[in-house]
């Protein structure tokens, strides 16, 4: 069972720290901070789901981030959804979509399955450009009232921050669970090889675009969160290819098939960005930084950081999943 | 007898080249059957067409009472014909436990994770593999990666298991362990096919044989009858005499 792992209880621990932190003192400025770490961890743990178990590089990862936060902005803005709800039906509508993409493009293996990620993501970024009713390349706006039926915007945003905090610890438990499941065997058999994976009776299809639609629900979510949070979308900024290849570069810097690996390489970095986005020097350097250190990453230490702890303390292994 | 499988008639071409034509045989169950042939005669081809890696041309596939011409291997292994790899295929990342694991996990029983460990371990045992259940699968010896194929097949628990050269590449006293091994799993109740160049396992092996030549069937039969078969002795050596020449004694 879930709740034997000792993991599980140090994911629910991190969580709690993660809420602890800015409500203590009321701090505002840290909670937007740690925001930015949540989505970090919400990408790299759901990327990981394809990346490190799977063996699937996905370079449109992000597709499903913006797709449900157009969704989730519509129905609070247009159909005055309450947000919850919204969130929910956002990171189904775009899960289902991601099954039936699955279906299309996962027939590719290696780098075709790869390119095929990004023709999708330029394909969704196209279309949303051009659909009116989500206000084409100009987006959305929220209408201010929609921060009213949460109590004002204040308790708005805090409410938002509690639910992408859960949305994160979520996202750390479904890849604590796939991990130790049956089903994650058949992913694992699958990366390792697909053809062997299939003749010992995995239905490779099949898992591969359940997985896929997996990791699309909570990134979706947390779109529809997170720019419920910002108040306003639009295409640039919902399908930002940058982000999705910067979380490529948590994942491989954490370690990929690894759980906390992928939380800890989104914190990392994440910290990194701010930090080199902020300096008056680096600014401008800072994906230069990212792609410098994706290439260590992968000459160097290509278990990531997770790796490099496994290796000096095999047993941790056990503990830290 | 029952027969378990029932090959009638498959074809399998490549564009223009033909790597199987017309092939009928069956196998009772409980037998031992042998599957021999020079390079190239098809007979890999022929494993990837019963186990539905690739789908027959024209013909038909029966396995216990059920047509399964086009199904998907993955169909195949719940149905109970379970297959090891000529170029051994390990998932190199994983345990040796965690690789038969995922056989008994998608095999026939279709078992949950502990279950499947559980016969994943006693499965290693059997075929001498379980002092090394927790190391990676990369490092295992070539005979090592070769009995990992067979545990893994056998995990899944079928009622035949095709084996794809399981004997090239060991030493001899591998080779007998081996030998040893299939027929324990032959008397446990398993049907075997197995393609082997290894003459002298084979003809001690197997109850009969079918002798593949360029994509056709050359010869099926009991072993000493599929030998001195002249059509055999030329696919292989070339002269149809050539038995009688190396024997004669005068």
């Amino acid at each position: 069972m879930i709740l034997r792992r000792p993991f599980f209880w140090i994911i629910l621990l991190i969580a709690a720290g993660f809420i602890y932190a800015p409500l203590h003192g009321n701090n505002v400025s840290l909670r937007e901070d740690l925001i930015l770490v949540a989505i970090a961890i919400i990408l790299a743990s759901n990327l990981n789901l394809m990346i490190g178990y799977t063996g699937y590089v996905n370079f449109g990862h992000i597709v499903f981030y913006g797709l449900g936060g157009y969704v989730g902005l519509y129905l609070t803005t247009v159909r005055a959804w309450n947000l919850v709800l919204s969130a929910l039906v956002a990171g189904v509508v775009v899960s289902l979509c991601a099954f039936l993409f699955g279906l299309a493009i996962l027939r590719l293996r290696g780098a075709y399955f790869a390119l095929a990620t990004i023709g999708i993501l330029q394909a969704v970024q196209a279309f949303v450009s051009n659909f009116d009713p989500w206000g084409r390349s100009t987006g959305m706006y929220l209408s201010f009232n929609s921060y009213q039926s949460l109590g004002g915007a204040r308790r708005a945003l805090w409410i938002t921050y509690f639910l992408i905090i859960a949305v994160m610890a979520l996202s750390m438990i479904v890849s604590l669970v796939i991990k130790n499941s049956k089903f994650g065997l058949g992913l694992f058999a699958i990366r390792e090889d697909e053809d062997a994976a299939v003749v010992l009776g995995v239905n490779a299809t099949m898992y591969k675009a359940i997985i896929y639609s997996v990791s699309a629900f909570l990134p979706a979510v947390a779109g529809a969160l997170m720019f419920f949070k910002n108040g306003m979308i639009d295409p640039s900024i919902a399908f930002e290819y940058m982000l999705s290849l910067e979380g490529i570069v948590m994942l491989m810097l954490g370690g990929q098939g690894s759980v906390i690996g992928a939380a800890l390489g989104g914190t990392l970095y994440e910290k990194l960005r701010s930090y080199l986005l902020t300096s008056p020097v680096l600014s401008n350097f800072h994906l230069v930084i990212a792609g410098g250190l994706l290439l260590m990453v992968v000459l160097f230490a290509p278990g990531g950081l997770i790796g490099w702890v496994y290796r000096l303390v095999p047993r941790a292994r056990k503990v830290i999943e | 007898m029952n027969s378990l499988l029932e090959v009638r008639g498959v074809s399998k071409h490549f564009g223009g080249l033909v790597a199987v034509s017309d092939v009928s045989f069956s196998i009772a169950e409980g037998e031992i059957m042998g599957l021999i042939g020079p390079n190239g005669a098809g007979k890999t081809t022929l494993f990837n067409v019963v186990n539905g890696v690739y789908k027959a041309d024209q013909g038909s596939i029966t396995f216990a009472g059920e047509d399964i011409t086009g199904y998907s291997p993955d169909k195949v292994v719940h149905l109970g014909l379970a297959r090891t790899h000529q170029i051994v295929k390990p998932l190199n990342d994983l345990t040796v436990l965690e690789n038969v694991t995922v056989g008994a996990c998608f095999g026939r029983e279709y078992l949950d994770k502990a279950a499947a460990r559980k016969v994943a371990s006693e499965v290693l045992q059997r075929v001498g593999l379980g002092d090394r259940a927790d190391t990676v699968a990369r490092s295992l010896t070539i005979a090592g990666k070769k009995r990992l194929e067979v545990a893994r097949a056998l995990a899944a628990k079928p009622k035949l298991l095709l084996l794809d050269e399981v004997l090239a590449g060991l030493n001899p006293t591998e080779v007998a362990t081996m030998i040893e091994l299939v027929r324990t799993i032959r008397d446990s109740g398993v049907s075997v096919l197995m393609i082997e160049h290894l003459m002298q396992a084979i003809m001690s092996l197997s109850d009969r044989i079918v002798v593949l030549n360029l994509g056709r069937k050359l010869a099926e039969g009991q072993p000493d009858e599929v030998v001195h078969n002249p059509d055999v002795v030329e696919a292989y050596l070339g002269f149809p005499d050539i038995v009688d020449k190396l024997t004669r004694t005068d």
